[in-house]
C-alpha cells in the first residue's frame, strides 16, 4: 500500500472512480484469424492477410475466444445477450492496419454485472456494478524510436487481432485504495477462471480510470446544501495497480486544488484525458483532439451476428469452477480458519489453495496447516520466486514435520529448521531429522535431565517454591544446551511437577 | 478449328478430347488480346508467359493421362479486384499500383484448381465504383461495339474482353450492377449470384454487404459451367452460404412451360430508352412463346433503391478503404510535412489519400463518412438499412406470385465516353434497375435481347429469389436456344 493517504473520512470531498479495464484473453489464436497470440515473438512473425488487414482479407470469429469471454462475463455476474453483433470502430492509426477495429457497440455480448471486493483487514467493502463487458480485437504496437534521433515509428502487428475483453464499471469506487483493491480482485477472478494471465507488463491487462470529486456544499440562508461535482478526468498510461492508486491519489488532490481555485463544475468543460507520468508521479493533460474522435460505428458486414443459447450459458457456467469469493467462504468454513487467512490463501491462486487443502487434509487441522502455509511455505515461496507447482517441498513432507511437532518429538522452531533443511537439501524429512541428531527424548531421560537441572539451580527451585513459576524459564535454556532435542514445554512442566513434589 | 469462336463449354470439351491443345487455345486468345486490346484497354495486366506455361503443363498432363480439372485449358480473365498471388492487383487505382497480394482470392484458387488458364487482370472502375469504367486510374475501357462508347462498369474490362473475343470467360464482381450492366452494354451474359453463394475472400472490398463475384461469358451455359467451379461454401468467409452447389450445367434442359415471370410497370417509366423498352418487350414475348406466363408485380420501394444504395455502399466503402492510408501499399505522398495539418501523420494521410484516390472514390468516401458521422447516422445510414429491409420484403412478396422478375438491365444502351462523367447523379441512375438485387441479396442475370438501330446491344435482366441460380441460368439458356443475339460479335478493325 502506498504511504500516501487515501481519501479519508476527514476529506472535504468524495473521490468517485469508474474503471475501464481491457483484458487480453488467454487463447491460442487471434479473434478473427488463426495466428498465434504468443507474447514476445520477433515483430511481425505472427501475422496473416487477415490480421494485417490486407485488401480482400476477411475475419472469421474464433468461437473459443467468444466462449472464454462469456465465462468471464458470467463470473462478473453479467447478463449474457442471446443475440450479439460486431461493429466497426473507425479511426486512423498506423498500428490499426484496417483503419477500423472490430468491436461491439450497441449490442455488447454481456451487461449489467457486478463484482464485490472486501478488504480482509476491514478497511473497505464495495460492490461495484459493471455496465458492460464486450469483446474486441486488439491493435498492433507502435514503437517510437525517439532514441535514435530519427523519430521513426516501427509497427509490430503480432498483437493485432488478439482478443480483448473490455470491462466497464459504474463510477462506484470511492477511493484510490478501493480501486486498487477492486483491480486485484478482478485480476484474481480472471486468473482463477483461466480467462487471462492479466500480466500488465506484457499488456494483457490495461486500465483507464475516470475520476472526479463530489464536494458537499453547505446551504446558504437555511437552504439545503448541494453536491458540487468536478469535471471528470480520464487517466491513461498506468502500468501497474500501484500506479493506478498513485495516479488517482494525485488526481484527486489536483482536482481539489483546481476546484478551490476555479470552482469549475462538471459539464462546464469537456471531459479531459490526462496521462500518468509514473517517474514524475503526476498526470499531464493529453491533447483534446484525441478525445473528440467520432468513431463512426456501424455493423461489421463481414461477420454474422452471434447467438448464445441458454444451454451454452449453462455449459459455460458449469465449466467455470468456484470464483475466489465462493472459495474464500468455503475454505474458511471447511477448515475453520479466519476470513483473513482464507483471503491470503485464495489470493495466491487456485494451485496454492489445492496445495493447502492437501496439507490440511493430511494434518487434520486447518488452522495449523494455514499457519505453516503462511509463515513457512508462502514466505519461502516469495523469497525464492516461482509458482507453488515448482516448490520443492511437498504437502506430504510438511505434514510429516507438523505431525512430529504435534507428537512432541520436537518443538515448532525445531520443525522450522527441519523444513528449511528439507527445502535446501531436498532430503527426506526422516533423513534430515536423523542427520540433525534429532531423536525423541524418552520420559526417563527427561526426568533425569530435569533432576540434574534442579540440583544445579537451587535458587530457581526456591523461587518457584516461593510462587514465582516464571522463574522456571531459566531452566529451559539450560535444558536445550544439555540436550537440544528436549521439548521446552515438556521440560518446563516436568520441572514444575518435580519442584512441587519436593518436600 | 478456330478457338476464338468456341463457347467455354465447347472449348473445355475440345481440349479434353485433344481436338485442340490448351497451348493453341491460349495462343489464340493471347494473340487476339495483342491485336485488339490496344483500342479497347480491357486488360491492366496480361501474363502471357505464365498463361502459356500453364497451358503447356495442362497439355502435358493430359498426354500423360493424368486427371484434369473441370475447366482444364479454359482461358479466364479476372477482374483486377480479385487478389492474385502471381499478378498485380490494383483495383485500377493508383493507390494499389504495383501491389502484389501474398495470396490468391478463394475464387482464383478454385479456378487454378480447376486448371483454368488465367490470362490476365481486367480493367475496372477504381475500386469498383462506377458504371462506365471511366473511373479507372489506368484509362477508360472502350466498348467493342462502338469504341467511342463506354462498356459500362464497374466490370467493364471483363465485359469488353469477352465481347471482343479476348477471353471466352471472365470473372467480375457486382455491388450494384457491376456484372449485369456492363454485360448488358457489351452484349454478353453475366450472372450476379445470391449474396454468399460465391466466397468474397480475396475480393478487394467495396461494399461488403453487397459485393458478390460472378461469371461473365458469352452464354448462360458458359456461366453455368463457371459457377460449378467458383460457387460453394468457404469457411474463410463468414457470410458464405453452406448450401450444396447444384450441377448447374445439368439443370438447363427443362422447358419453361409454366414459368411465371413478373413484370414491374415502373421499370417502363420515364428515363427508359424506347429502343431498350422495345427490345425488352420482345424478350417478354419470346419467353411467353416458350411457355412462360407474364404477370404484373409490384416492388413498391424500388423507387428508393438508388438513394438506399448510395448510402449503404458509400458508408461501407468509407470504412473498407480506410486501410489505404499511405502507411501501407506503397502509395505515400512525397510532400514533406508543411505544418499546415494537426500533425505530420495526419498530413501524410491526407495528402496520400488525396493523391492516390480518384474523384469518384473520394466522393463516395466523403458521402459515407458524412452519413456515418455522429448526428447523421440515424437520418442516413440507419434509415437506409430500414428501407433496405423493405426492399428485400418487396422481393419476398413478389416471389410469392412469380418465379422470376424480368426487365431492362439499364435504362439506355452504351452511352458515349465522357457523356456522364461531369454529372455523378446521372451516372448513378444507370444502376436503377440493378441495385435492388444487391440490396435484397438475391440473384440476377443479364443477357442480350436485341440491338438498337445503331448496332448497340440491349440487355435483359432476370432476377430470382435467393439460390435461384439454377432457374436463372435455365431461363436464360432456354431463351438463348431460341434466339441468336448472344452469338453476335462486334466487328473490330484489327
Amino acid at each position: 500500500m502506498s504511504k500516501q493517504p487515501a481519501t479519508a473520512a476527514s476529506d472535504p470531498y468524495i473521490t468517485v472512480i469508474g474503471l475501464e479495464v481491457h483484458v487480453q484473453l488467454q487463447t491460442q489464436t487471434k479473434l478473427f484469424c488463426g495466428c498465434s497470440t504468443r507474447f514476445g515473438s520477433p515483430p511481425n512473425t505472427q501475422v496473416c492477410p487477415t490480421c494485417l488487414g490486407l485488401p480482400g482479407s476477411l475475419p472469421v470469429m474464433n468461437r473459443l475466444a467468444f466462449d472464454l469471454a462469456v465465462r468471464a462475463a458470467l463470473a462478473l455476474n453479467c447478463k449474457i445477450a442471446p443475440f450479439t453483433k460486431w461493429d466497426r470502430k473507425n479511426y486512423f492509426y498506423p498500428d490499426l492496419p484496417k483503419g477500423y477495429q472490430i468491436s461491439q457497440y450497441d449490442l455488447p455480448f454481456s451487461s449489467d454485472g457486478h463484482l464485490e471486493v472486501i478488504d480482509p483487514k476491514g478497511a473497505f467493502s464495495r460492490k461495484v456494478d459493471i455496465i458492460r463487458v464486450h469483446l474486441e480485437e486488439d491493435a498492433g504496437k507502435s514503437m517510437h524510436d525517439e532514441a535514435a534521433g530519427t523519430a521513426d515509428t516501427r509497427i509490430d502487428l503480432n498483437r493485432a487481432g488478439t482478443p480483448l475483453c473490455e470491462i466497464v464499471s459504474q463510477p462506484d469506487l470511492r477511493s484510490p485504495q478501493e480501486a486498487r483493491g477492486w483491480l486485484n480482485e478482478l485480476k484474481l477472478l480472471l486468473v482463477y477462471l483461466g480467462v487471462s494471465d492479466c500480466n500488465m507488463q506484457e499488456g494483457s491487462l490495461r486500465v483507464d480510470a475516470n475520476v472526479n470529486l463530489h464536494i458537499p456544499l453547505p446551504g446558504e440562508g437555511g437552504a439545503e446544501g448541494r453536491i458540487a461535482k468536478t469535471p471528470i478526468v480520464e487517466i491513461k498510461n498506468m502500468n501497474s495497480f500501484r500506479s493506478v492508486e498513485r495516479a488517482l491519489i494525485y488526481e484527486a488532490a489536483r482536482q481539489w486544488e483546481e476546484w478551490q481555485a476555479t470552482k469549475v463544475e462538471m459539464g462546464k468543460m469537456p471531459k479531459q484525458t490526462r496521462g500518468w507520468d509514473d517517474p514524475a508521479g503526476i498526470t499531464r493533460p493529453q491533447r483534446q483532439k484525441e478525445e473528440s474522435s467520432d468513431y463512426r460505428y456501424f455493423p461489421e458486414p463481414d461477420l454474422v451476428p452471434v447467438t448464445v443459447s441458454d444451454a451454452e450459458i449453462a455449459t459455460a457456467r458449469a465449466a467455470m469452477g468456484d470464483p475466489p469469493t465462493v472459495l474464500r467462504a468455503a475454505l474458511a468454513e471447511k477448515w475453520k480458519i479466519s476470513a483473513y487467512d482464507a483471503d491470503v490463501l485464495v489470493n495466491q491462486g487456485r494451485d496454492l489453495v489445492a496445495w493447502y487443502e492437501d496439507l490440511a487434509t493430511r494434518v487434520g487441522e486447518g488452522k495449523v496447516a494455514s499457519n505453516w502455509m503462511q509463515q513457512d511455505v508462502l514466505r519461502t515461496l516469495n523469497e525464492r520466486g516461482g509458482t507453488i507447482a515448482e516448490f520443492p517441498v511437498t504437502p506430504e513432507q510438511v505434514a510429516d514435520i507438523i505431525g512430529r511437532v504435534q507428537k512432541g518429538d520436537f518443538d515448532t522452531s525445531r520443525g522450522r529448521e527441519i523444513f528449511a533443511e528439507v527445502l535446501t537439501s531436498g532430503k527426506a524429512v526422516a533423513d534430515v531429522v536423523a542427520s540433525m541428531g534429532i531423536a525423541a527424548v524418552s520420559d526417563d531421560d527427561l526426568v533425569a535431565l530435569c533432576q540434574e537441572l534442579l540440583a544445579a539451580n537451587p535458587k530457581i527451585v526456591a523461587d518457584v517454591k516461593g510462587g514465582k513459576e516464571q522463574a522456571a524459564a531459566g531452566l529451559i535454556g539450560q535444558a536445550k544446551k544439555k540436550n537440544p532435542n528436549a521439548n521446552p514445554g515438556k521440560v518446563r512442566q516436568m520441572c514444575l511437577d518435580l519442584i512441587k513434589a519436593l518436600p | 478449328m478456330q478457338p476464338l469462336e468456341l463457347s467455354a463449354v465447347d472449348l473445355v470439351t475440345a481440349i479434353r478430347q485433344g481436338e485442340v491443345s490448351a497451348v493453341q487455345v491460349a495462343e489464340a486468345f493471347l494473340g487476339r488480346i495483342a491485336k485488339v486490346d490496344g483500342s479497347i484497354n480491357a486488360f491492366l495486366h496480361v501474363d502471357r508467359e505464365a498463361a502459356l506455361a500453364r497451358a503447356a503443363d495442362i497439355d502435358a498432363r493430359r498426354k500423360a493421362g493424368k486427371p484434369l480439372g473441370a475447366l482444364a485449358g479454359l482461358p479466364v480473365a479476372v477482374k483486377d479486384a480479385l487478389c492474385t498471388s502471381d499478378q498485380p492487383t490494383t483495383c485500377a487505382s493508383k493507390m494499389l499500383a504495383g501491389f502484389r497480394p501474398p495470396y490468391d482470392a478463394h475464387v482464383v484458387a478454385k479456378l487454378r484448381q480447376a486448371d483454368a488458364v488465367l490470362v490476365g487482370k481486367t480493367n475496372m472502375d477504381e475500386f469498383a465504383m462506377g458504371g462506365s469504367n471511366e473511373n479507372s486510374a489506368f484509362g477508360a475501357v472502350h466498348n467493342p461495339w462502338d469504341l467511342t462508347r463506354a462498356p459500362g462498369g464497374s466490370s467493364g474490362g471483363s465485359a469488353a474482353c469477352v465481347a471482343a473475343d479476348m477471353a471466352p470467360a471472365a470473372i467480375g464482381s457486382d455491388t450494384g450492377g457491376s456484372i449485369r450492366q456492363p454485360a448488358g452494354l457489351c452484349g454478353i451474359t453475366g450472372l450476379k449470384p445470391t449474396y454468399g453463394r460465391v466466397s468474397r475472400r480475396g475480393l478487394v472490398a467495396f461494399a461488403s454487404s453487397l459485393d458478390q463475384i460472378g461469371p461473365m461469358t458469352r452464354s448462360a451455359a458458359d456461366c453455368a459451367l463457371l459457377m460449378e467451379t467458383i460457387a460453394g461454401h468457404d469457411p474463410g468467409d463468414a457470410t458464405s452460404l453452406a448450401d450444396d452447389v447444384p450441377r448447374y450445367s445439368e439443370m438447363l434442359e427443362k422447358p419453361l412451360t409454366g414459368l411465371r415471370i413478373g413484370r414491374v410497370a415502373e421499370h417502363f417509366g420515364p428515363g427508359l430508352d424506347p429502343e431498350v423498352a422495345h427490345g425488352v418487350e420482345e424478350a417478354f414475348a419470346a419467353f411467353k412463346a416458350a411457355g412462360a406466363t407474364i404477370h404484373d408485380v409490384e416492388l413498391p420501394h424500388a423507387k428508393y433503391g438508388i438513394a438506399t444504395y448510395y448510402l449503404v455502399a458509400p458508408c461501407e466503402a468509407s470504412s473498407n478503404l480506410a486501410r489505404y492510408d499511405g502507411a501501407h501499399y506503397g502509395c505515400r505522398s512525397s510532400v514533406r510535412p508543411t505544418g499546415e495539418f494537426e500533425s505530420p501523420l495526419v498530413e501524410m494521410y491526407c495528402r496520400s489519400r488525396a493523391e492516390g484516390f480518384g474523384p469518384e472514390v473520394k466522393r463516395r468516401i466523403m458521402l459515407g463518412t458524412y452519413a456515418l458521422s455522429a448526428g447523421y447516422y440515424d437520418a442516413f445510414y440507419a434509415k437506409a438499412l430500414r428501407v433496405r429491409r423493405l426492399i428485400r420484403q418487396d422481393y419476398l412478396d413478389a416471389f410469392q406470385q412469380v418465379d422470376l422478375i424480368g426487365g431492362p438491365v439499364s435504362p439506355t444502351p452504351a452511352f458515349p465516353l465522357g457523356e456522364k462523367t461531369s454529372d455523378p447523379l446521372a451516372m448513378y441512375l444507370v444502376d436503377m434497375y440493378t441495385v435492388g438485387t444487391n440490396l435484397a441479396g438475391i440473384g440476377g442475370i443479364s443477357f442480350p435481347c436485341g440491338f438498337t438501330k445503331g448496332g448497340l446491344p440491349i440487355g435483359f435482366q432476370l432476377q430470382g429469389p435467393a439460390l435461384s441460380e439454377p432457374l436463372l441460368l435455365r431461363a436464360a439458356d432456354r431463351y438463348q436456344k431460341l434466339t441468336d443475339w448472344h452469338t453476335r460479335r462486334p466487328k473490330l478493325a484489327t
